[in-house]
């Protein structure tokens, strides 16, 4: 087992989308409490069987729980030791960029680290207008938005204005990120290759959702992200950082694993009445059956994508019962996980980076230095008459520290 | 002698069935039509019937099975379409809809179109114009000003002796024919191609309104 500070070639873990559904074999709902404790259940249980990170999904609606995903990763994350908690997604177009920038910052010191993000634009029409956000505007407020949020965890005082949010002057968003290094983030997308060109253009990571289509969808993304990272300069395609979503039910026999699942399949909200399960399972990545079917398609997905540095499956969702939950969990922990980091790891050429951890990246900046810690100087109530209102200026090369305001 | 692609979609529900043949003779005209420009044209046949099982998973599921998907391929990628469906309830069939239901959008943009339809009578004739052609008009298709309606007495002796099917068919043939000659053969954008997305030799930092200095 893997320690948080130790290297680590890939991640594997899980990811939620905080449906509440009714359990299509016994008709019986869960509470909102009864739901929510079950996800605080099956994610501390990815960390007992030997999984890396618990992603949660952000949703505003019915029949979904997720609204304040760090106020349930911060209880997750003092329930664990070594898990990173992280989002899938964390809608980027109708939070506030100032207020993700505060609350990930936030949720970085409380769990020392063991966090990261993923941005995505969201697939609730809705929530735009409740956010009084404008639908059509997705993509702008998707690249304005997150300019302004790397922005603000990378400058102490920051000056601003954009189209879609009111001005910013001299202000800092606290607290600064822990050891002055940014959360990375992942930006997550379906079909849109302008959100592989931004991740790409920043250097950070992406995450293909890898669950509703064919593979070929994917594999154009992420050989475009690929491509345009190595364009901007960040390191060669092979360096670039991706994310697979992914999407299993297992059994022993894999009779079993198609006859316990299928009710769940038929009468799933997100494909049920639809294509046959085995279609789907034919035309996406979600498999159902034995462990070693689970791992014979997962350890092909780096023939189809490339090396890459993280893995998430699906495993929570349309009313699944929390009991059946955790032996999923129990599989793959123990079965299907160990094999895959074994596979995925054969051949890995030495170029490609490991999974991205805060205390990997600390050590990028700062070698065995010390890092900033950031301390506000005394009695100071405004960011307007210096430099920086931190008594730790100037910072060193890489941290994120702020730059200076020039004529400030 | 150029080659262009033409693209026929038939929403006939039977098989056989009249809107495939008034299809077909849309587009063996069409093709005739071409020749006469010195231009060759290939034509695909898109069955919707085949595809109705796909059309409604893509419909749940947001994807195209593979089948389905090359379906669409032919149809966006084609130099012009040839759309032809049977009258129901004053409109073409929710089956024809569907099917536009899982285009994009835009990708009809521009395409030239012959419309075709069908139903037992002539009195549905205008359903052409008042409910097909405004579809088209919707998705920025060119739609050609005839289009083609056939009742089932057009097939016989019964048919219109002012203006008979064929007549109507050559007609509606030769003004799709002269919209694809006056065009360029189609090509498609890459939308995986960043000159596609962001505009030729630009860089994100356009999209970014100048935040990077460009």
């Amino acid at each position: 087992m893997s320690e948080q500070s130790g290297a680590q070639a890939m991640q594997f873990g899980i990811m939620s989308v905080s449906d509440i559904t009714r359990d299509p074999t016994t008709g019986v709902t869960p509470s909102e409490q009864e739901r929510i404790k079950a996800t605080l259940a099956i994610a501390t249980h990815a960390e007992e069987v030997g999984l890396d990170v618990f992603a949660i999904g952000e949703h505003h609606n019915p029949p979904f729980w997720s609204s304040s995903p760090t106020t349930f990763l911060a209880a997750l994350a003092a329930q664990t030791e070594r898990l990173i908690v992280s989002t899938s997604t964390t809608l980027i177009t109708t939070n506030d960029p100032v207020r993700i920038a505060e609350e990930y910052a936030m949720l970085q010191h409380v769990s020392d680290g063991r966090m990261d993000l993923m941005l995505g634009r969201g697939n609730t029409g809705p929530v735009y207008p409740w956010f009084g956000q404008d639908i059509r505007q997705g993509l702008p407020l998707a690249i304005e938005n997150y300019a302004l949020l790397h922005k603000l965890w990378r400058e102490d005082v920051v000056d601003w204005e954009g189209k879609f949010r009111t001005p910013l002057q001299g202000f800092t968003s606290t607290p600064r990120p822990l050891d002055g290094i940014a959360p990375f983030v992942w930006h997550g997308s379906i079909r849109t290759p302008e959100i592989a060109e931004q991740a790409a253009y920043y250097g950070d990571g992406f995450f293909a959702n890898n669950i509703f289509w064919p593979k070929e969808h994917y594999q154009r993304l992420i050989e475009l992200y690929r491509q345009r990272f190595e364009h901007y300069g960040h390191g060669t395609r092979e360096q670039a950082i991706v994310g697979l979503g992914g999407q299993v039910f297992m059994a022993a026999k894999s009779q079993d694993a198609v006859n316990q699942f299928r009710p769940y399949f038929d009468n799933a909200p997100v494909y049920g009445h639809g294509p046959s399960m085995e279609d789907f399972t034919e035309m996406t990545p979600l498999t159902v059956g034995s462990p070693q079917q689970v791992i014979d398609r997962y350890a092909a997905m780096r023939e189809h994508y490339g090396d890459y540095q993280r893995q998430l499956f699906l495993i929570d969702h349309a009313g699944l019962p929390l009991k059946t939950v955790l032996e999923q969990l129990d599989i793959l922990g123990s079965e299907v996980v160990p094999v895959l980091r074994k596979e995925l790891a054969k051949d890995r050429p030495a170029a490609v980076p490991d999974a991205p951890t805060h205390a990997a990246r600390v050590k990028a900046t700062y070698g065995d230095g010390p890092t900033r810690q950031a301390r506000p100087g005394a009695n100071r109530g405004d960011n307007l008459t210096a430099d920086s209102p931190y008594e730790d200026t100037p910072a060193p090369a890489g941290a994120a520290f702020g730059l200076g305001r020039k004529g400030a | 002698m150029t080659t262009r692609r033409i693209a026929v979609v038939s929403a006939g529900l039977s098989n056989p069935s009249s809107t495939r043949m008034l299809a077909d003779r849309l587009a063996a005209e069409t093709v005739k039509a071409l020749a006469e420009r010195d231009i060759d044209a290939t034509v695909d046949v898109i069955e919707l019937r085949d595809h109705a099982h796909d059309i409604t998973n893509n419909l749940l599921t947001g994807f195209a099975p593979p089948a389905l998907e090359t379906a669409i391929n032919t149809v966006v990628s084609a130099d012009a379409l040839i759309a032809v469906t049977p009258i129901f309830s004053t409109s073409y069939s929710g089956l024809f809809k569907s099917f536009v239901d899982v285009l994009d959008p835009d990708a009809l943009t521009g395409k030239p179109v012959l419309i075709g339809a069908n139903a037992g009578t002539a009195r549905h004739s205008l359903a052409i114009d008042y409910a097909i052609r405004p579809l088209f008009a919707y998705l920025h298709a060119e739609a050609v000003s005839t289009g083609v309606f056939a009742a089932s007495s057009d097939w016989g002796g019964a048919g219109d002796d002012v203006a008979p099917l064929a007549k109507r068919v050559e007609k509606g043939a030769r003004e799709l024919a002269e919209a694809i000659a006056r065009r360029e053969a189609a090509t498609v954008a890459d939308p995986y191609d960043p000159a596609t997305y962001l505009g030729e030799g630009r860089s994100f930092g356009h999209m970014l309104g100048g935040l990077a200095g460009e």
